[in-house]
């Protein structure tokens, strides 16, 4: 089944908040797109529309936090952490307060609202910020299983969703280790390390890959922050191509961070498969095949690596 | 607690504020000095905060939104017997629990982390929803400065404050006019900030922020008035009590030497 993931976020969060009374959900009037709003109808005592003030949503549930509730405050991924950036930074993870900020219609598949609205960065600006946990799902179920993971720590942090729906990569008897790596196929030589829309991607390409003879495996990195530093050293020690694809700037995000594992625990070439610019409007599926990290497009950008 | 005991206080923190930044050699002497009788006022007279509840939440809380003020807030927490008065020597250096800025991980009191201003006003807002939510009663209480309300944060929060009709939440504005690069009208001219709150919708008050009367009858009215937050907008004149620190923007952010030290705390004991 195709869902997406910040419909995934609406849905479990709305059982989370009749079952904790501690969870609050706020929300910069994009409630309806974000999906914040399906919990909020369950507990409307404990939602709030903070309006177009990010900045002051933020520090409002930073003093939730200090009152010892659970908020979640939702809004576009631009919105919610590069606009925030600081207030992030000051308010929520140095005092480090139980701030649980969810960012939807994260990457360039945002679509037609263009580059003042998709955020590339956001992985990168979040991860640099000590004591902020970063996640990014793959599809409902590890979506379901990060809200329900976050709403249980008392760590802040940050959980990347997006606009589109994705078909199911995980099915719902799947037992996730929130901290972990999941290897979703394993192959050999070729490993490819995704996270978000791109496992999709990423699974259809080591699928072309594989006609040609070629077995990539793929490896579903959905804690950027904490990472499987162990689990990753694993998979680059037994492979010899190694390959990043994220939808995000190629700068500071899971790219980033691979190669970061990689220079101390493993040294390896490694390719980083993202946006090297802005992107801008568009449908969806057109922009993902623009940029190449539609499936196909990720298969040429691997098989142009490999035959280097 | 008395006029004449408060001022007893007052002058003490002060003092304390003067010896806090000297020592560090570094931190804000004007701005704490300009709202210490407001401050002061709230911990003794106001706020329900004593030794065996200042380490829970179920107590008034405060939120020094202005927090370079900090040497102000380690004072008030001393004299109010929460911290070791010689640990007001420790400001400012390496180890101590008395950040340059307040951290609210390190003490039981600093109810915030705040020093990036316009962020603690929203997080007071929080609190105060929060506060509702349990039924608790006890009221949140912000201090602000008035250089501080050019942050556009503070107008966020203002409109929530409103739209979610706070009365618990009292805020206040140290009105001293100064602010590190000048007044405040030739910098960028966030007056008049009593017209800006009621516009807001909040119930706005204006006293003479170095009268302890006023002060402590404005906090009454705040908790008497329902259905909307009060901002008490307090003149105070930076710098008070030190007499070559008064109405001196200079003296924001800048320590006394040790002969200047020597003069501000003969200022204040009235020697």
């Amino acid at each position: 089944m195709a869902k997406a993931t910040r419909e995934a976020y609406g849905e479990t969060l709305a059982e989370l908040i009749q079952k904790n009374p501690k969870i609050v959900v706020l929300d910069a009037d994009l409630a309806e797109s974000t999906h914040a709003a399906v919990a909020g109808r369950k507990a409307p005592e404990r939602f709030f529309d903070m309006g177009i003030s990010e900045a002051n949503m933020i520090g409002t549930a930073a003093g939730f936090a200090a009152s010892g509730y659970i908020p979640f405050a939702s809004s576009f991924a631009m919105f919610c952490t590069g606009r925030v950036w600081e207030q992030i930074r000051n308010s929520v993870a140095y005092p480090h307060l139980n701030v649980k900020i969810v960012g939807s219609h994260s990457g360039i598949t945002v679509g037609e609202d263009g580059v003042t609205h998709q955020a590339i960065e956001d992985i990168a600006i979040m991860r640099a910020i000590t004591g902020l946990e970063v996640y990014v799902p793959c599809d409902q179920y590890e979506t379901r299983a990060v809200i329900e993971y976050v709403a249980s720590s008392t760590n802040p942090c940050y959980v990347r969703l997006g606009r589109s729906k994705v078909e199911d990569v995980f099915d719902a008897d799947y037992k996730f280790d929130i901290n972990k790596i999941n290897v979703l196929r394993k192959g050999e030589n070729v490993a490819i390390f995704c996270c978000g829309l791109m496992v999709q991607s990423s699974l259809e390409a080591a699928k072309l890959l594989e006609a040609e003879g070629v077995h990539a495996t793929v490896v579903d990195v959905c804690s950027l922050k904490p990472a499987d530093i162990d689990g990753i050293t694993d998979i680059l020690k037994s492979h010899e191509h190694i390959f990043t694809v994220e939808e995000h700037s190629i700068t500071g995000g899971l790219g980033s961070l691979i190669c970061e594992v990689a220079s101390e625990k493993c040294p390896r070439i490694i390719h980083r498969i993202g946006m090297y610019g802005f992107g801008e409007s568009g449908n969806y599926k057109e922009l993902l095949k623009e940029y190449k990290l539609d499936g196909e497009g990720v298969y040429d950008q691997i098989k142009g690596y490999l035959g280097e | 607690m008395d006029r004449k005991e408060l001022q007893k206080h007052a002058n003490n923190i002060r003092i304390n504020i003067i010896k806090e930044v000297a020592n560090a050699n570094s931190g804000h002497p004007g701005g704490s000095l300009s709202a210490a009788d407001i401050v002061t006022v709230l911990y003794f007279n106001v706020m329900d905060i004593n030794k065996d509840n200042v380490g829970t939440r179920d107590r008034d809380r405060f939120v020094l939104s202005k927090g370079h003020a900090s040497p102000l807030l380690y004072a008030v927490l001393a004299e109010k017997g929460f911290l070791p008065e010689e640990e007001l020597l420790t400001f400012r250096k390496m180890k101590s629990r008395l950040q340059g800025h307040p951290d609210i991980n390190e003490l039981d009191g600093i109810d915030m982390s705040t020093g990036s201003l316009g962020q603690g006003i929203s997080a007071a807002v929080g609190m105060a929803i929060a506060n509702k939510l349990d039924g608790q009663g006890h009221r949140i209480y912000a201090l602000l400065g008035d250089g501080e309300c050019e942050e556009g944060q503070v107008w966020e929060a203002a409109m929530a404050a409103a739209h979610y009709k706070l009365d618990n939440l009292c805020a206040v504005i140290d009105h001293n006019h100064l602010q590190i690069d000048g007044d405040i009208n030739d910098v960028i001219g966030p007056d008049p900030l009593d017209e800006k709150f009621r516009a807001f919708g909040w119930n706005v008050l204006c006293i003479d922020g170095h009268d302890y009367d006023a002060i402590e009858a404005a906090f009454n009215a705040a908790k008497e008035c329902k259905g909307k937050p009060t901002c008490i907008v307090a003149e105070t004149i930076k710098g008070k009590g030190v007499s070559f620190m008064e109405n001196q923007a200079g003296w924001h952010g800048k320590a006394p030497d040790a002969e200047l030290t020597k003069v501000a705390l003969a200022d204040l004991k009235g020697e």
